[in-house]
This record gives C-alpha cells, structure tokens and sequence, in this order.
C-alpha cells in the first residue's frame, strides 16, 4: 500500500515539474535559452491564482487569469530581455535570466511581504478514495489539470495549422522562415504558452501548500531545468516522461535515501549521474 | 592598530575574503570560459574542512592546507564534468553540485547537519593580525592571477574559452587545461572558505547555497568576465555595500540580480568592458 501511495504522490508531484518543464523546455528548444526567470513567472501565476480566488471566489476564474496575465508578461520579457541580447554568448542570456529571476524573487516579497498569503477558504480540500489510496480534491485536481493541458498542447501543435508552424519553427528556424513562416510571431506564442503552462503550476502548488511565497518558484524550477537537461534534446513527450519519473523517484528516494540526502539533493544526484554516462541526455539522440 | 577601528578591521577582512572567492571562480569562468553555477561549494568545503581540523585539534595551517587541497581534489572531480558536458549542460550540473554540497551536508551528523559547526577556532593571531593574513593571501592571489593570465597556460585558458574546438584543432590538450582550471579554481576557493570560517567562526549549510554561488558570479560578471582589475573592483565594492549601508542590506538581492541582468542586458564585458569603452586604448582607437 505504501508503494502505491508513494507513486501517487510522485505523479502528483511529477505534474507541477512537467507543468514548469514543458515551457521550459518551448524555449530552450527554440532559442537555446535555459530561462530560469520562468520560475519568478511560476511564482507570479501562484500569486495571481490566490489574489484572484481570494477577490471572486472562483479558482477556475483565477486560473485563467493567472494563465492570461503572466502569459502576457512572459511575451513581455521575451522582447525586452532576451531578444536584444540573442545573438551574444549563450551564457549571457543565462546570466541575465538568473539575474531576472532574484530581482522579481525580491519584488514579489517587497510587494507581498516575505511570509507569503494564503486562500481566505482554500478550495478543493475534501478528501477522496481512490484505486485504494487517500487523495485530497487538490492533489486529483491538479494530476487531471496536467494532462488536460498538455493533452490540450499537443493536439494544438500536431493538428493545428499554427502548431505545425511552430514545430516546423523549432526543428529549424531558418528553413521555417524561408517557407513563409513568422518566426517572430511564432516566438511571441512560444513564451505565451510556456509562461501560462508555469502560471497553471503556480496556481496548483498554491492549492496543494495552501500558501504562496516569494521563494516557492526556486526548487521546482531548478529541477525543471534539470529535467528539460535529463530529456536531452528530443520533444515534449520527452519532458513529460522524465518529469513524472523524476516525481516518482523523489517519492520513493526520500524514503531510502533521506539519511544521506535531502529531497532536492536526490534529483541533482540523479542528473549528475545520467549526464556522466549520457552526455547527449536520458532521451536524447547521439 | 593601523588607526583602525574593530569594524574597520571586520569590513576588510570580509572583503579580502570576498575578493579572494570571486578571483578564483575568474580562474575558471573568467580565463577557461567554463561557467559554473555551484562555486560556494567549495567555498563550503574549504570551510568545514578547516572549521573540522581545528576544532580536532589541528593548527590553522593545517585546518588551510586541508581545505585547499580538499575542496581542489573535489574540483579536480567536477572538473571532469566539464570534459562530458558543456556550455548550458555544464552550467546545470555545476548547480546540481551546489545542491548537493547543501543537501548532503544538511543530512550529515558528523559536519553538524542542519545546526552547523559552531565554536570554530579563530586564527590565533588576532583580529588585527588576521586581516593582515588575509590581505597577505589576496596578494597572492592577485599575483598568481596575473601571473597565469600571461603564461602558457593561460594564453591556452582564452583559447579554449573563446573556441575550444579550434583550440582542439591546433594540438591543445583541451582536458587537462580545463581540469587545471578547476583544480587551481577550486582549490583557491577552498582558501576563501576557510578564511571566511575562521573569520566568522559559524558555519551552517545553508551560507554555502545558490545564493552565495550567484552572488560570487554577480561579482565576476559585474566585475568583467576574466578581468582581473575588474573583478576585484566588483568583489570589493558588492561585498562592503551592504554592510556600509543599511538601507542597501534590505534591497541587497534586488540589486544583484538587477545588476546582473542590466550589465548582460547592456554591457557584458561588465565594468572593464565599460571601462574599456569609455576610456578606449591606443592600439583600439588606432584601428577604428
């Protein structure tokens, strides 16, 4: 029974990193960025989740704000952070993310103060039973979440005119554009999805702590860059796989390993060792 | 001494430490070019290492000389990460390294866990005295800097840094100067480490976490990436400011990210690149 408890916490858990990981993993596919300042847009859907549902009492209103909101402020740092240092070392657009993201750490505990805020009557709290183990609403809420949106993501990118675009786009942009393709349009939809896909995971993990703080964005998105690195190169299915991996094996990690690691330690622990014998990543192709 | 106060002589001290850190992860992503994003860890392995020796019993010298060559094999280990992996990839399993550092030493009874190590000896030499060891082991650094920058080794560091493939190509042994680079990077993070234990006399995991590995790259980027005048500027200033101002302490991280962003944003040569740009050199304005 605890085996089984223990993998539905990991998935659950797995849902919020490929939630994070998929947007990601957007940019990084299609501009070579590993955008860590995605974690302060996380970070932002959890606020903007919980101001919302505190104002309206709806959590579904709120999600939707919270995807729209800092999907629009994600484009926003795309055209103002990134796209003017492009064509400069990779490690500059790296240093300038992580810069990004202390700096919006630090706005949101100026702003919101540095205890966090809470749902004035947190929603989805009941408990239900199921396949033998105990789930809270949440913890089910956010598993069936996940999958509607990446299930939704992937039909818009394998049956829509504008997701093969975007593919086409990601396998190789130059090609793309001479094929008629706007791949700065393309771009701007790139980190519209990415960053609303965080604020969704903001808003879940919101849900499932019951609390939001300035420093909530730092863990799951370091993993997630660990995750989109553990993928290698290959797609969104990809992700998502070493995502619930991920979750699951930090599940059951933190039962036999925590004498000796911490929880956060056991992902890196794992990264470092697939990088070791496979540079090219879990998925990736040679 | 030296018409110093007690402050004067702590705001120095913590300074001298800070420089020391920032050049040696210079060594590594300023002259090789490869970034690492976990350097407090060996910043804290030079730390409990000598923190660990002392309290033993040890003499300081030894509790350095452990913690030099510690955290400089460990370093030698990560630096192999860097043959399998590179740019971005390296950049994440550096951060993987820090997490590590944190996690395992966290879980650790005999480093003190979560608690820390408390109690640490200080140097024997006095406050006064110790700054002045301090400011003796930044000297040396200073000089071992500029030394290698215009050595073999170091002409072959910038050429890996600005091209390793090609580097490869004109018959550079591309492994072993990057491992140098680690060992020599590391090795004199250690130093800084252990500095900053006897100076402080409190250690606990969490003041060698990714705040403090993003706070030393802060001060080598801001500085300029591979500039040695340059990063100690950085290194001196960021690390007095928020003691001399109050105010600045609160805002601290606000203002290094800000600043890290901004200077990618707009001037990633960092000061000396600005410098550079303001003052221009003979030989440049010769050719423009």
């Amino acid at each position: 029974m605890l085996y089984v408890e223990l993998l539905a916490q990991g998935l659950v858990q797995g849902s919020i990193y490929a939630l994070v990981a998929v947007g990601l993993t957007l940019v990084y596919g299609l501009l070579r960025i590993l955008h860590v300042a995605h974690a302060g847009l996380f970070t932002l859907g959890g606020y903007v989740g919980v101001l919302v549902t505190n104002a309206t009492g709806s959590l579904l209103l709120a999600l939707l704000v919270a995807m729209v909101t800092v999907g629009i402020v994600g484009m926003a740092i795309y055209r103002l952070c990134y796209q003017p240092i492009l064509d400069k070392p990779p490690y500059v657009a790296l240093i300038a993310s992580i810069g990004l993201f202390i700096a919006m750490e630090e706005i949101y505990r100026l702003v919101f103060g540095p205890y966090g805020i809470s749902f004035e009557n947190p929603p989805l709290q009941d408990v239900v039973q199921m396949f033998g183990v105990t789930l809270r609403l949440g913890e089910v809420a956010t598993a069936a979440g996940t999958l509607l949106l990446v299930g939704a993501l992937a039909v818009f990118s394998g049956k829509t005119r504008f997701g093969t675009a975007w593919r086409a786009t990601v396998t190789d942009p130059a090609m793309a554009e001479s094929f008629g393709i706007d791949i700065i349009k393309v771009r701007y939809l790139n980190f519209f999805i990415g960053s609303a896909f965080a604020a969704s995971a903001g808003v879940m993990v919101a849900l499932l702590n019951n609390m939001v703080e300035p420093t909530m964005g730092s863990v799951p998105s370091y993993k997630a860059l660990a995750i989109i690195v553990l993928r290698g190169l290959g797609d969104v299915r990809g992700t998502l796989v070493a995502a619930l991996a991920l979750g699951v094996i930090e599940a059951f990690g933190t039962i036999y390993l925590g004498k000796f690691l911490d929880r956060d330690a056991i992902a890196f622990a794992f990264l470092i060792l697939v990088l070791m014998v496979r540079p090219q990543g879990l998925f990736g192709r040679a | 001494m030296l018409g110093l106060g007690a402050y004067e002589i702590s705001v120095i001290t913590a300074m001298g430490i800070a420089v020391i850190f920032a050049l040696s992860l210079n060594l590594i992503t300023g002259f090789c070019g490869q970034i690492s994003l976990g350097h407090a860890a060996f910043y804290g392995i030079g730390a409990y290492t000598s923190a660990l020796l002392t309290k033993a019993g040890f003499p300081i010298g030894v509790g350095l000389l452990g913690a030099v060559i510690l955290a400089g094999l460990v370093g030698i280990v990560v630096g192999f990460a860097s043959l399998r992996v590179r740019h971005d990839f390296l950049a994440i399993t550096t951060m993987g390294v820090g997490f590590l550092f944190v996690g395992i030493t966290r879980q650790m009874d005999f480093v003190g866990g979560e608690m820390g190590v408390s109690g640490i000896p200080a140097s024997g030499f006095g406050k006064p005295g110790f700054m002045l060891f301090v400011m003796l082991c930044v000297v040396l650094t200073i000089l071992f800097s500029l030394h290698l920058k215009r050595s073999w080794m170091g002409y072959s560091f910038d050429a890996i840094a600005s091209d390793e493939d090609t580097a490869k190509v004109i018959g550079l042994d591309v492994s072993r100067y990057k491992l140098a680079a680690f060992a020599m990077g590391t090795a004199l993070a250690g130093l800084a480490g252990a500095l900053y234990a006897h100076n402080v006399r409190f250690i606990d995991p969490e003041s060698f976490g990714f705040v403090e590995s993003i706070t030393v790259l802060a001060m080598v980027v801001i500085g300029g990436i591979g500039s040695v005048p340059g990063v100690i500027f950085a290194a001196a200033l960021l690390s007095v400011l928020p003691l001399w101002i109050q105010f600045f302490d609160e805002y601290k991280l606000l203002l290094y990210g800000g600043l890290l962003f901004a200077m990618m944003r707009f001037s990633p040569g960092g000061m000396a690149g600005l410098a550079r740009r303001i003052i221009p050199s003979k030989a440049k304005g010769a050719r423009s």
